[in-house]
């Protein structure tokens, strides 16, 4: 023995009634039937879903400031801490007359998440300085084909906040609308 | 057909076994691995191994990859506890780096590794149940697996490949919830587990079926280099929390079950008391956890500014964590040179990372040390003239994982 906490299992015979099929049926049996009894731990899925964490890491979202502006400015630290290497980005100067759309003077003319790749760790919504990503509570995406999983920005962005209010609060969840 | 059509094999002719592939989809070796048997009736002659089915080349992944990143490869070694492997390779950079973490930050690690034990085991010996024909148990069990699960997702978002914990600490302190659900499940499971005990462990069927098979002695078995409760089972209290503790568990008491035989009964028995430890080890961290007072009772991660990413709020406003943020996340912050070793006591025996690094951004080579790679290899000995039933409990008992056996 090289410590002294060791601590032997206990592996005694069985005695003459544990040796007795009848008797260790009816006790499984036992076990099993007031089981029948208990609350259900199941729910119906599609019907029915479970309340997640705030923190669940679902679905990314890109998310806008309380005006509608896009939070992104292109800066691509997500891309970097991928670890799965899923998000490429291009980025563009925002001209005159497009300050409603972009909150800052830069902003990604092209945003996309190959979901197939993604492994939700949740890196790059710790990553982003501007507050533009966050994984959100949806879950268990469905597509026909593989393309339809590259989502683009049209499929990240959040709702307009101030043109389609519910959408919008629907889609941001438990998070805090502004950091 | 004239008989010079049928192409046999030399001396096929007298053959008289049987060769069965047992994987690499089979839905009895509860992953990715194959073995070749060669059958006598039911009586297996030899056991040929096959790995690499699911092998993702981790280790060479890692050398391309900042340290952050790479817990999410450990997420995906033994899933059946991910938050240890995550823990265990916090604490190896922790080690590298030199970083001391705080009291509360141990328990709380603590806590998580052990509840991750408990599913671990869980797991494990339900399944050996359910090799057995014994389904119910399983059944049953999964409720408070999935209760372990939700504590996870309120600490870190996720169920199964958790991610959790950043080099120091954690990324978010513990909210109310998950406390309450640790309470819930400190309150519940003692008494699902006696039930789990109760439908298992003087149940001859499955006495019958456990005892003497599969059984290694304790030379063989460190011969092999077997750890973990596989080992403790053929009767060597070797436990990494014990001899060389990691995150404070020099500051629990807790027992070491070990068996006689290492049989698949004494590793079923073995892993039923770990988990009663475990729960017992949850219950003294809890309460040390709840006695820190004032500042020190939000203590959530170590202060170490160039590899702890500062707050978001900070970030937003501040230039100086801005440029922190940002060196972290592009892995400027420089790790510096050398070569650790560190082990944690895994859900199925000592998981070891071996890192070298150069002072690069990544490390320079990183090596897993996986139990389960060792156990796979002592399979055919465990195996030899047993019946084609008691392999397959056999495997299942050794808790052998595919996502780290090929890592």
């Amino acid at each position: 023995m090289l410590t002294q906490r060791a601590k032997e299992v206990d592996r005694k015979p069985m005695t003459f009634l544990e040796s007795i099929y009848l008797w260790n049926i009816m006790k499984g049996m036992g076990i099993t039937i007031s089981h029948l009894f208990k609350k259900k731990a199941t729910i119906n899925y599609p019907e029915q879903t479970r309340t997640f964490s705030k923190v669940f890491r679902g679905l990314h979202v890109l998310n806008r400031d309380e005006e509608g502006r896009e939070n992104c400015t292109a800066c691509g630290l997500c891309a970097v801490a991928c670890p799965a290497e899923a998000i490429t980005m291009e980025g563009a100067e925002r001209l005159p007359g497009e300050e409603h759309l972009y909150r800052e003077e830069k902003y990604a003319a092209k945003y996309e998440i190959n979901m197939l790749r993604c492994i939700f760790c949740g890196l790059c919504e710790e990553a982003c300085p501007k507050d533009a990503i966050y994984l959100s509570q949806t879950f268990a995406p469905a597509n026909y084909g593989r393309k339809g999983f590259i989502y683009k920005k049209d499929d990240l962005l959040i709702p307009h906040p101030i043109e389609n209010k519910e959408a919008y609060e629907a889609a941001l969840g438990d998070k805090p609308a502004k950091n | 057909m004239s008989e010079q059509h049928i192409k046999l094999p030399e001396g096929s002719i007298e053959k008289t076994t049987t060769t069965l592939n047992l994987g690499p989809t089979h839905p009895a070796t509860h992953g990715v691995m194959q073995n070749i048997l060669e059958l006598d009736g039911e009586r297996i002659v030899s056991t040929e191994q096959t790995i690499g089915y699911i092998h993702r080349a981790f280790e060479k992944i890692a050398e391309r990859r900042p340290l952050a990143q790479i817990t999410t490869l450990t997420d995906r070694l033994n899933y059946c506890s991910s938050p240890i492997n995550n823990m265990g390779w916090h604490l190896t950079c922790e080690k590298l780096l030199g970083v001391k973490t705080p009291k509360r930050v141990d328990y709380l690690r603590v806590i998580i590794m052990e509840l991750s034990r408990i599913s671990d085991h869980l797991i494990c010996n339900s399944i050996v149940g359910v090799d057995a024909g014994a389904y119910t148990g399983f059944l049953y069990v999964m409720q408070y697996r999935e209760l372990i699960y939700e504590i996870y997702e309120e600490v870190c978002g996720a169920r199964l490949t958790t991610n959790m914990g950043r080099i120091g600490g954690f990324e978010r302190n513990f909210n109310n919830i998950a406390f309450e659900k640790i309470e819930k499940f400190l309150a519940e499971y003692p008494r699902v587990l006696k039930e789990f005990e109760n439908l298992f462990q003087r149940n001859r069927i499955f006495m019958d079926r456990t005892k003497g098979t599969g059984a290694i002695s304790a030379e063989r078995a460190l011969n092999y280099g077997f750890t973990g409760p596989n080992l403790r089972a053929a009767g060597v209290d070797y436990d990494v929390r014990v001899h060389s503790p990691y995150s404070s568990y020099e500051d629990f008491q807790f027992n070491i079950p070990v068996g006689t035989t290492g049989d698949n009964y004494d590793r079923w028995l073995v892993r039923e008391q770990e988990m009663w430890q475990s729960l017992s080890i949850i219950e003294q961290a809890y309460q040390k956890v709840q006695e820190f007072k004032g500042t020190e009772a939000d203590v959530y991660h170590a202060d170490v500014p160039e590899y702890y990413l500062p707050e978001k709020v900070d970030v937003y406003t501040k230039m100086e964590a801005l440029i922190y943020h940002f060196k972290i996340i592009m892995g400027e912050t420089d790790i510096p040179a050398g070569e650790v070793y560190q082990s944690v006591e895994g859900g199925n025996g000592e998981l070891g990372f071996y890192l070298i690094s150069d002072g690069g951004r990544s490390p320079y080579r990183l090596h897993f040390r996986r139990p389960c790679f060792i156990y796979y290899q002592a399979y055919e000995e465990l195996t030899k003239g047993a019946m084609l039933s008691d392999a397959i409990m056999t495997m299942s008992s050794l808790n052998l994982i595919a996502g780290e056996l090929d890592a």
